[in-house]
């Protein structure tokens, strides 16, 4: 019963079965203090998300805009681009004040990985500059920290264009409304749960690998499960926007053949909001009975034509005129509008998977 | 259409007999052979059915049933919302002992479209222990294979002393804390 109301529960210190462990610890006086902080924070998460469970209630963030600080370039650049999702685990002193210190090593860092371990002079010019830069504005609540774009950007090899350097990979991290896990965190560690890259893979390797020796973190692929994805379907329909409807676009893969069928479900935008707007009891709120009796209504209407039981097969993807998923990881965001809220949710799951 | 019964006919002499409903076929024969494998000194039979209630045309050759295994596919709604509608159509009788609910294919997690708070509200709601198995993998079907026979000779009554419904109420006091 806990479990219903997770965000309620927040505000409240007496969250059930943290604090007997937390103090039993402490009177063995076997760990260090830090230690025990940190125990007991993951105490407080398990009993949240026992055995991967999702929540059965999701608020959609009332303040979904972005906050004024916002470069628009900067979040224009993040719209409309094929994502990669990572979760990443807590840095280890990773320091804001840093950012061109950080550049400046891991664009030797990249030259060397590129140069097949050959040993390059840091501040070398190498033909590949790395920039660290901060996101402002992209914050659900005060306590996030701040967003941070990394960019790889490699000179033009004929001499004569040499004026811009293009941008051949770039990555962020991000973590929005992530309290949960900032609460369980000692104070040397950045929360910056979700990483999102663009450009090769090989970048994306090298670069990881550079955080995960600097700041002691470790990163790992995010994928989405179908029960997810059906969360955003829901959510995703449910929201307004104003102009540029798409189709409203399931994507289902029908297990069992050897050669792998799919199945793509699209729905006029509005047909689906109106859907959606008869399954939603309260708005600004949504729970997992709405989500599951929006996806069977869906469902039902396909079989009554067809004849098939999506209900049998796994959702792969889903596109809605806000953002579209897809379950091995990616991404790729649409509206500005909804970004925060979009990125609440990866968030959630990010720390959910590293935790 | 009749009930299924777990007390509507004689036993037959060192045999026992199981039931498994799901929608995926293949599943059910990789259990059962994993089932069939296995060393036994009793006669077993194995009945598959994709949905209940079974056809009543056949009712007078089909053995005492003992243990009714619902199988749930953790990557199919579909199976679970078919064990649901199936589940009206037993005798209430089984339900006291008599019946397990099998999860497959929880090794896959981020595959799942059936979330787990389903099917353990499942099981606590029909009073049945809820069994979790990845039948892919070859050591965790035979454990499963093994578990599900033991279970299938308590509710036959080939264990001295060991009734199915005090065996499902030794395993419902370990699942709820």
């Amino acid at each position: 019963m806990r479990r219903s109301g997770r965000r309620q529960d927040m505000d409240t210190p007496d969250s059930g079965g943290m604090t007997p462990l937390g103090r039993k610890t402490a009177e063995t006086g076997i760990n260090f203090t830090s230690t025990t902080r940190f125990s007991r924070g993951l105490t407080f998460i398990r009993t949240h998300t026992l055995f991967g469970q999702s929540p059965t209630r999701r608020i959609i963030p009332q303040t979904s805009l972005l906050q004024e600080n916002a470069d628009p370039q900067k979040i224009a650049f993040l719209l409309r681009k094929q994502w990669t999702l990572y979760s990443v685990t807590p840095m280890y002193k990773f320091s804001y004040g840093n950012l061109k210190e950080y550049s400046r090593l891991l664009s030797a860092f990249v030259a060397a990985e590129k140069q097949k371990g050959l040993a390059v002079e840091v501040g070398n010019d190498l033909g590949i500059k790395v920039t660290l830069s901060t996101l402002l504005g992209l914050k659900g609540t005060d306590q996030d920290q701040v967003a941070i774009l990394v960019q790889i950007a490699s000179r033009s090899q004929l001499p004569f264009e040499n004026a811009e350097n293009k941008v051949v990979w770039s990555g962020w991290f991000c973590c929005i409304s992530g309290d949960d896990l900032l609460e369980s965190v000692p104070e040397d560690f950045t929360c910056l749960s979700l990483f999102l890259a663009n450009g090769a893979e090989s970048y994306t390797a090298i670069v990881g690998s550079w955080f995960q020796k600097t700041f002691d973190c470790y990163f790992s692929r995010l994928t989405i499960s179908p029960l997810n994805l059906a969360w955003m379907a829901a959510m995703w329909t449910g929201c307004k926007v104003d102009s540029h409807m798409a189709a409203t676009e399931l994507v289902f893969s029908v297990p069992c053949i050897p050669q792998s069928l799919d199945i793509s479900y699209a729905i006029h935008p509005e047909d689906a909001k109106a859907l959606w707007d008869t399954v939603q009891k309260t708005p600004g709120e949504v729970t997992q009975e709405e989500v599951n009796l929006f996806m069977d209504c869906l469902y039902s209407h396909f079989h009554r034509h067809f004849k098939i039981h999506l209900s049998a097969t796994r959702l792969v993807k889903v596109s809605t005129s806000i953002a579209s998923a897809h379950c091995d990881g990616n991404i790729k965001i649409l509206h500005s509008k909804h970004l925060i809220g979009v990125l609440t949710l990866l968030t959630e799951l990010a720390i959910s998977q590293i935790q | 259409m009749s009930l299924v019964r777990p007390f509507d006919k004689l036993p037959t002499l060192n045999s026992a007999a199981i039931l498994l409903v799901g929608t995926d076929e293949s599943q059910q024969q990789q259990l059962a052979e994993a089932i069939l494998k296995e060393k036994k000194n009793f006669k077993i039979n194995i009945h598959v059915a994709t949905s209940l209630p079974l056809p009543a045309e056949r009712d007078h050759i089909r053995p005492r049933i003992d243990l009714i295994a619902f199988m749930i596919n953790m990557q199919s709604k579909h199976s679970l919302r078919n064990v649901e509608a199936s589940l009206s159509h037993m005798d209430a009788n089984f339900f006291l002992g008599k019946v397990c609910f099998l999860i497959t294919g929880v090794g896959r997690m981020n595959h799942c479209s059936v979330e787990m708070n389903a099917v353990r509200k499942l099981g606590n709601l029909y009073c049945s222990p809820v069994l979790f198995c990845e039948l892919d993998s070859e050591g965790i079907r035979v454990a499963t294979a093994q578990r599900l026979l033991r279970m299938l000779q308590i509710c036959a009554g080939h264990m001295p002393g060991v009734s199915a419904l005090f065996f499902s109420s030794l395993m419902k006091s370990s699942i709820d804390e």
